[in-house]
């Protein structure tokens, strides 16, 4: 526990900065509405007027905790203004789509590592694959999966499939591939096939890079499962609230959508990281 | 010790063709290696001794001359699982108990469980270790780890045992103690083994026959057959006989090394 007192000394700096830059971003609309209405306004009411503002530029932390509060514990979860059923709605879009990338990961890796005309044909495209920007493609997937009758829940877990498949290709080639010569070495005198080499060397050894690539992929997931609901003309998840917010100019929904994207990111990492470490302990390579 | 001939090589050749041209690692190699000796391989690095026990091996091919392992080429050998390696290190592997790792073998071949755990036991009592079954490789010293790696290359029922440089990172104390386990272990099985060295008192102490190779090419300069008596005491070392046989295999190392 002696990590609490820089933990909360980097969260209190984050808060202050982040005062303060909402006093400077929001005071030039302090100002221009104490000017129309003929005031002039002292240091400190334009300081308050800045903490409090409808539709300020940045919104203070304590304006978007209560809108989080507001929108979570305060409203029905099946409400359609409920940040609990939005959230719900990206996190079904995210899972299935981390679990698609994580499937189709995994297979390629075996793959690639198997096959060296696969580690020639595949791994260049694999890599083209995220050279692409997501906001680009994200619209089409959409627009050719609904024409072919498929909606809802799957365009969008194949855009997050599409962001989360490529760290756990690259981590399992790499894990798959780290047994060293001695230990291939020691499988041939045993005269052991190659599926006995995967399923008791190569795959326990990759272990710790799945679980590596695994939280890069979950995160990635969550973004995909973001973009690709902004262009289904925001009806549901936190991408949409995100869409709204900005055609409205609800910086505080906007943030407050961000915010709880960014714990949901962070809770869904911290996850994979318990099951981790459980797993790597129970294999005897805890870390 | 009966003349049963276990390895035969003759006129065996290695060249691996690299971008700097061809290396010789081995050239015309003619040794036979007969049931129950214990042959050393010493010479300096690049001699080729580790290839040459890896050609046995089936781990590397000949590109010259023929060699048989119990009669039959590296490869039949190798897939009828004739022969037990150890290697430098132990390579154990991590997310396995020591129990695990000596009956990763035995599930490979595909021994009955039951088998599989009397192996196990009797071959940790072999190797002194009994009561560590449990203990995941990181829990045990180095010297242990090594002695786990030879309880493994043991648990199933190759009459050889190749080993190349087993002891090679170990510190000298515990070295010598492997050494004379080693050699009861030896005592006690039966077993053919081909052990790679570059330290000649762990040669003369262990072997019956040190082979002396010498390299660019690999070859053998010389082949010693050891009139120590079978049981040796670490105290041997001290003896006229033992300073005599490492002063021969000094010579044969010296020699190569002029030639070369």
């Amino acid at each position: 526990m002696r990590s609490i007192i820089p933990v909360l000394t980097v969260v209190g700096a984050i808060f202050v900065v982040w005062y303060l830059a909402a006093v400077a971003l929001n005071s030039t609309w302090a100002y221009d509405k104490a000017k129309r209405a003929d005031q002039t306004l002292t240091f400190s009411q334009m300081v308050a007027d800045t903490m409090e503002q409808d539709k300020p530029l940045l919104p203070a932390p304590h304006q978007v905790a209560k809108e989080i509060w507001k929108t979570t514990v305060l409203k029905k979860i099946t409400s359609k203004r409920s940040l609990i059923w939005h959230g719900w709605i990206t996190l079904s879009a995210t899972m299935l789509g981390f679990l698609m990338g994580t499937g189709l990961g995994i297979l390629l890796a075996v793959g690639i590592v198997h096959s060296r005309a696969m580690d020639m044909s595949v791994m260049p495209w694999v890599i083209t694959s995220q050279t692409i920007p997501i906001l680009a493609v994200a619209p089409m997937i959409i627009v050719v999966l609904n024409a072919v009758g498929i909606s809802g829940l799957l365009p969008k877990a194949v855009i997050s499939m599409y962001l989360s498949f490529f760290p756990v290709v690259v981590g399992m080639v790499k894990g798959l591939r780290s047994p060293d010569h001695m230990q291939l070495d020691l499988m041939r005198t045993w005269n052991a096939s190659r599926s006995t080499v995967f399923w008791k060397l190569r795959l326990p050894s990759s272990m710790p890079f799945l679980f590596t690539s695994l939280k890069v992929a979950v995160a990635a997931s969550l973004v995909g499962a973001i973009v690709g609901e902004m262009p289904t003309g925001a009806v549901a998840g936190l991408g949409a609230r995100l869409l709204a917010g900005s055609y409205y100019g609800q910086t505080i929904q906007i943030w407050s959508a961000l915010i709880c994207a960014a714990a949901l990111a962070a809770t869904l990492v911290m996850i994979i990281g318990i099951i981790q470490k459980i797993t790597l302990k129970r294999m005897g390579m805890a870390v | 010790m009966s003349d049963q001939t276990i390895i035969s090589a003759k006129n065996l050749s290695l060249t691996f063709e690299t971008n700097d041209g061809p290396v010789h690692a081995l050239q015309d190699i003619n040794l036979d290696i007969h049931k129950g000796e214990f042959v050393s391989f010493i010479g300096p690095s690049g001699c080729g001794k580790t290839t040459f026990l890896r050609v046995m091996a089936d781990l590397e091919k000949p590109t010259g001359g023929s060699i048989t392992v119990n009669g039959v080429s590296p490869e039949e050998a190798r897939n009828s699982r004739a022969y037990g390696y150890v290697f430098q290190a132990a390579g154990l592997y991590p997310w396995r108990t020591i129990a695990g790792n000596i009956s990763l073998p035995l599930e490979i071949m595909g021994y009955s469980k039951a088998d599989q755990a009397a192996r196990v036991k009797s071959v940790l009592e072999l190797v002194e270790l009994t009561g560590f079954e449990k203990k995941f490789p990181w829990q045990l010293s180095g010297g242990m780890q090594q002695r786990a790696s030879i309880a493994r290359a043991l648990a199933f029922d190759a009459d050889i045992l190749l080993m190349d440089e087993p002891f090679g990172a170990l510190d000298e104390i515990v070295r010598d103690h492997l050494n004379e386990q080693l050699l009861e272990l030896w005592a006690k099985t039966h077993k053919t083994i081909g052990f790679v060295t570059h330290s000649i008192p762990e040669a003369v102490y262990l072997s019956t026959k040190i082979v002396v190779m010498s390299p660019r090419p690999g070859r053998i300069a010389d082949v010693i057959e050891s009139t120590l008596p079978s049981e040796r005491p670490l105290s041997i070392r001290d003896s006229a006989e033992f300073i005599e046989i490492a002063n021969r295999v000094r010579d044969g190392l010296r020699e190569g090394h002029s030639n070369g």
